[in-house]
């Protein structure tokens, strides 16, 4: 989900350039260590694999000939205008808050840091729920820009506010007191210092674009993965779906690719030296405080107060009460096993490619963690499809619609959060600390409990929610994956919208929204401090 | 102390949490079925109207049914993905298309003659490797806001004159829209039914929903004029919202324009499924007075579908099954649908 991806991103994916030296020390090739990772990337490479496998199946052609046709135009067109349009907005509205906040007397700021965050934790296909079963003109292209735009925001807000408490202030000062003109500083320097952090922001906001499904199928608009899932569903054509998802893979290794190549000039964001920074006080908004704190609360309004105000009036409002489904604690319940499931296997996954990479540089180090941000690029009805593919196929049916596999889905899914996670609770605990704390004469247990797992728990727990998180407000891969007789707050919520039972949907929307909203408030300030105090640049 | 042992801990840590996962989602998923017969069906009907049938059968029978809801195409390609070793005993979809694909696949098994007999021969599987459940008809829905009586379409080619242009909602991924595509194949060629449909697109333009439900809702809300649906969305929607909310209604084409459609909604039993008696029971139970009186009740199934097994004639205030003039188009001749799933991706609505 949106709220992951960004503190994803938060970590450098390609590791800590130096190994720390208690591990250095013990630089034998770590065999055991590499085979795990293999085996893991291999596991993380089976949508891809499947992919390739079905289009190499349909054979060349046919595949161009479901490529290249008038459809793919159309939703390429749909899906890339959307991504530039919202992109763009979020930009400007994720800046500027990040800016006002961090940067201005702006009154109440410990209140708007919060509120602003916290649409972040609301899936989109909520957001998307609130305001079009409130008004007609929310749908098409209007609708998804609106909608989008006030779902992913926090995704530019969080690194760009990041970045602004990490940048030096004094920077602007200089430029100031050398005759620079108040808005060519802005632009030359405090923009340049959170360039980085803004096309980190951007590409997060673009992914979620080319992934989105939900929020999408609700207000008519047709993109890759909407039409993706129909595919899947309408044709018994599971080339033609294929085809399609090969072209959203390419997309989102494009926008991924693109980022690295973009990024590689950004702006220093470090402050100049510990002697020399030193905390400007906050620009003084004047006149203008009035205008922005008015801002601020449309934002909240529209971004939090109308998908919450939506659900609530839809409890009040009623309806016939058609469907019969299960309770919002069985859901609930349910899901929380999934998630829990989910974030376990992922954190025990994660531990080998993580120690491999705090451990050194190797090429094929390097090249196995890269290659499971792969996944990212997927769709989760792509993995969900592959997973049940492969079960059919090659395992005779043995695990099939269980939720053993379900559970395999969403670790495929979110296994790169876990790895950010696990890494940064690793270089926590360096195993130097481990060997100076036994030769103190501490006992081993007393060392795990009390140097190691001290030091790593929080970065662990931090990867556990991540995927928890994630798993609470997935729907596509849970649609097709799920148990016979089995729902999830999401999918059951979906069965409600689907059938414009509102009144029965909401109650599952303001819980999904109630479970992610605390943790993700919580995380995001882990790994904003954990950030800053480690020195690790956002993107 | 060696790193791999440390990390032992926190793995066994995980992995104790991971069962505790397990058993939570256990707890929270299916009801587990005990000694008792359990078949597994996969629904692509309506949930409300499935769930009401499967009560009485369960009530009548002691078997008990694990019930897969989902849309009939994923469920037919989950089934052929499945082979051998489906976990559904039996297959219940809004419509005959998806039936008619599976038995092409041989992989369904034959209906007992007794449960085919208490429908009417030309709604059942011209091979008898279906049952038809349920009948319904295609309709044009509208908002009188918007456009009045007098200047919908009466034809089903009307729908791709340019004086619609912005008007028309339609949702080409449901198999509702399917039969209509065919229809219009059979009745005017292909080349028309292309042209036909490249004006349909037309029309439509971001007025294409994924599913009918939608195209009734927007309708009614007035974002779209009129749309074309099965006959028992707007009762569905109506049921829903009250009477004081449904602003849109419903009207017919012209008695046998290719636009008049009746659909079939039926069950079948898979090949490889391993209860085949109690499989057959259902089926048997579906087409009984009893059940066909539920679909009869909307009260009860919430349906608005025409039951057509038994006798048993609808309770809703709707044009009598028999009273319809639907254009004049066979179960064999609605086929497998894939003729107009070809039409439309070469139209681009796919």
């Amino acid at each position: 989900m949106a709220s992951s991806q960004t503190l994803l991103r938060s970590g450098p994916p390609g590791g800590p350039a130096t190994p720390p030296a208690g591990l250095a020390r013990r630089a034998k090739r770590p065999v055991f260590l590499i085979a795990a990772s293999c085996l893991v990337a291999a596991l993380l490479a089976t949508p891809l694999v499947f992919l390739l496998f079905e289009a190499q199946g349909a054979g060349a052609s046919a595949v161009a000939h479901l490529i290249f046709r008038s459809l793919t135009a159309s939703l390429l067109w749909n899906t890339i205008r959307l991504t530039i349009v919202v992109t763009a907005l979020c930009t400007v509205i994720g800046t500027g808050a990040a800016w006002c906040i961090e940067r201005t007397n702006l009154p109440g700021k410990r209140v708007w840091e919060i509120l602003i965050v916290v649409p972040l934790a609301i899936p989109d296909f909520v957001v998307s729920f609130g305001w079009a079963s409130l008004w007609t003109w929310v749908q098409g292209f209007r609708g998804a820009v609106v909608v989008m735009t006030l779902a992913v925001y926090p995704l530019v807000y969080l690194p760009v506010a990041a970045s602004f408490r990490a940048a030096d202030p004094g920077q602007e000062e200089v430029a100031r007191s050398l005759g620079v003109g108040r808005l060519r500083t802005f632009t030359r320097i405090t923009l340049a210092q959170a360039r980085g952090a803004i096309l980190g922001g951007c590409v997060l906001v673009a992914m979620v674009m080319l992934a989105e499904y939900g929020a999408f199928e609700i207000l008519g608009y047709q993109t890759f993965t909407t039409e993706i899932f129909g595919e899947f569903s309408l044709s018994f054509s599971v080339p033609a779906a294929c085809a399609l998802s090969l072209v959203l893979v390419a997309l989102s290794l494009l926008v991924l690719g693109g980022e690295g190549i973009a990024a590689r000039g950004r702006g220093r964001v470090s402050r100049s030296g510990p002697l020399v920074a030193r905390n400007l006080p906050p620009r003084r908004l004047g006149k203008a405080t009035l205008p922005v704190l008015a801002c601020f609360a449309a934002l909240v309004v529209l971004a939090l107060g109308v998908p919450v105000g939506s659900s609530i009036y839809w409890i009040f409002q009623g309806g016939a009460h058609a469907i019969s489904g299960v309770t919002v604690p069985t859901a609930a319940l349910t899901t929380a096993g999934y998630g829990i499931g989910a974030a376990a296997v992922d954190t025990v996954l994660a531990l080998p490619l993580a120690m491999l990479a705090v451990r050194g540089t190797g090429r094929i180090r390097h090249l196995l963690e890269r290659s499971t941000y792969l996944v990212l690029a997927m769709p989760g009805v792509v993995a969900a499809f592959a997973l049940s593919y492969f079960t059919e196929h090659y395992a005779n049916g043995f695990g099939y619609q269980s939720a053993p596999l379900l559970i395999l889905c969403y670790a495929i899914m979110f296994f790169p959060l876990a790895l950010v996670g696990v890494k940064a609770s690793l270089a926590r605990a360096p195993a130097s600390l481990d060997d100076m704390a036994r030769s103190l004469g501490q006992r081993r247990l007393a060392v795990l409990l009390r140097v190691t797992l001290r030091l790593a728990l929080p970065g662990l727990a931090a990867a556990f929610c991540l995927v928890f998180l994630s798993v609470v407000t997935e729907l596509t891969a849970t649609l097709l994956l799920i148990p016979t007789g089995a729902q999830t707050l999401s999918t059951q919520f979906w069965a409600y919208e689907s059938n414009l039972s509102y009144g029965q949907a909401a109650p599952f929307a303001l819980v999904m929204i109630a479970i992610a909203a605390l943790p993700s408030y919580v995380l995001g300030r882990f790994f904003n401090r954990s950030g800053n105090a480690e020195g690790i640049t956002i993107t | 102390m060696r790193p791999a042992r440390k990390w032992g801990a926190v793995t066994a840590l995980v992995v104790g949490l991971t069962l505790a996962g397990g058993a939570l989602a256990g707890c929270g998923g299916a009801a587990s079925g005990a000694q008792s017969l359990t078949i597994t069906l996969y629904n692509g009907q309506h949930e409300q109207t499935t769930d009401s049938l499967v009560a009485g059968f369960e009530k009548a029978t002691g078997i008990n049914v694990s019930v897969r809801d989902d849309d009939e195409d994923t469920l037919a390609d989950d089934i052929v993905n499945e082979g051998s070793h489906s976990p559904a005993d039996v297959i219940f979809t809004e419509n005959s298309q998806v039936l008619e694909f599976l038995q092409g696949k041989g992989l369904l098994t034959k209906v007992d003659a007794s449960t085919l007999a208490h429908t009417p021969a030309k709604y059942n599987s011209p091979q008898g490797d279906w049952v038809g459940v349920s009948g319904r008809v295609s309709v044009l829905i509208y908002n009188p806001a918007l456009i009045s009586e007098s200047q919908l379409p009466t034809s089903v080619l009307q729908l791709a004159d340019p004086k619609y242009k912005g008007k028309l909602a339609i949702a080409p991924q449901e198999t509702d829209f399917q039969p209509i595509v065919t229809a219009v194949e059979q009745a005017y060629g292909q080349a028309k039914a292309l042209s036909w449909l490249d004006g349909v697109k037309a029309n439509a333009g971001s007025h294409n929903y994924p599913d009918n439900e939608t195209i009734a809702d927007e309708v009614n809300r007035g974002s779209a004029a009129f749309g074309i649906v099965n006959q028992y969305y707007w009762y569905r929607m109506s049921a829903e919202l009250g009477a004081a909310n449904t602003k849109a209604k419903i009207a017919y084409f012209a008695a046998g324009d290719p636009g008049y459609v009746v659909d079939v909604s039926g069950a079948a039993i898979l090949k490889s499924s391993k209860h085949q008696a109690a499989a057959q029971k259902f089926l048997a139970y579906l087409v009984s007075t009893q059940a066909q009186e539920v679909i009869a009740n909307p009260k009860e199934s919430i349906s608005f579908e025409y039951p057509i097994a038994s006798g048993v004639t609808t309770q809703a205030g709707e044009t009598p099954f028999a009273q319809l003039q639907p254009y004049s188009i066979s179960i064999g001749e609605l086929g497998t649908g894939t003729a107009a799933i070809a039409l439309m991706r070469e139209a681009g609505l796919l």
